[in-house]
């Protein structure tokens, strides 16, 4: 059996999101309209994110409770590529909020100011930071053994700190952004039939795209560290 | 070669767009085929699909040099 069937899976996916992403049917409605379709894009970028830093979590404790170098730098790619995933949310959010959320009645500032005091930009925006102290914490240690473990229990605080900052403070105050009530796109009952064939299948494809982009770095960080061991 | 068959699907995709391309031209005066229909959202997914193939291609090339690196280390 090849062992690389999951890329071509996800390429398939992917291809299949992008078509059917764009031509397939979706619900007409009068705030969103045509970009409703992000939901196979934006919203994947995030659950990318997450998946990404679940990962890298467990990772983590398995350095802790194995102390091998190999789970380390396992942690650091996928939170990596995680925190890449993340930016790409935000900025698309960025783009779809910027058409979706803005009152054409008011001056463009007016909405700016209304749109950066969304709760959940900004908890996004927290979370992120935290994943970049990560790397800042990472760099200044020049133990390798103390950088591993430091940098594996701040990454066990780091995804904990991913809930309330992404998933339950939004949800207290008000937004705009979809999904105060329960799990936007994951609910059986507010996402169209039609839309969960495609974005599903998204959700996959662009999960995959990141665990084979991480899986190249991890690959090629272990033949660093070889090389620097052997020097 | 592990790789062989995702290669394989990626120039069959940009050989179907490229023929979708040379049909245009063909029936120059009729204006509403595929690629000019539905507001050419088709353009679009043209657009994307090339990007993607790129970057597929991309991280296909990688791998391979990062298997080649792998085993002149070993």
């Amino acid at each position: 059996m090849n062992r690389q069937w999951w890329k071509i899976l996800c390429v398939i996916l992917l291809v299949y999101t992008v078509v059917l992403g764009l031509l397939g049917p979706v619900p007409a409605l009068r705030q969103l309209q045509e970009t409703i379709r992000n939901l196979y894009f934006h919203v994947c970028m995030w659950f990318g994110m997450m998946i990404l830093f679940t990962i890298s979590v467990i990772q983590s404790i398995k350095y802790l409770r194995s102390l091998d170098l190999n789970h380390d730098i396992r942690a650091k790619e996928y939170a990596s590529t995680g925190i890449l995933l993340g930016l790409l949310g935000y900025v698309t959010g960025a783009i779809w909020a910027s058409y979706t959320w803005a009152d054409p009645n008011n001056p463009a500032y007016a909405s700016f100011g209304s749109i950066v005091r969304e709760p959940k930009l900004i908890g996004a925006a927290m979370a992120l930071l935290i994943y970049f102290a990560y790397f800042v914490l990472r760099s200044s240690i020049t133990d390798i053994d103390k950088k591993a473990r430091v940098s594996a229990v701040y990454n066990i605080f780091a995804y904990a700190m991913l809930f309330p900052s992404i998933w339950i403070i939004p949800r207290l105050l008000p937004s705009l952004h979809p999904g105060r009530e329960g799990n936007p796109a994951l609910n059986f009952n507010d996402i169209d039939a039609r839309m969960r064939m495609v974005f599903y299948p998204a959700v996959i494809g662009w999960t995959l795209l990141g665990v084979w982009i991480t899986s190249l770095k991890i690959r090629l960080s272990l033949l660093k560290e070889k090389k620097w061991l052997n020097a | 070669m592990r790789n062989k068959s995702s290669y394989i699907l990626l120039i069959s995709m940009a050989l179907l767009s490229a023929f979708n391309g040379f049909a245009q031209e063909a029936q120059a005066a009729e204006m509403a085929d595929t690629m000019r229909s539905n507001g050419k959202i088709y353009v679009v997914i043209a657009v994307i699909l090339t990007i993607l193939a790129g970057l597929i291609l991309y991280l296909v090339r990688l791998d391979r040099k990062i298997s080649k690196l792998e085993k002149g280390e070993s």
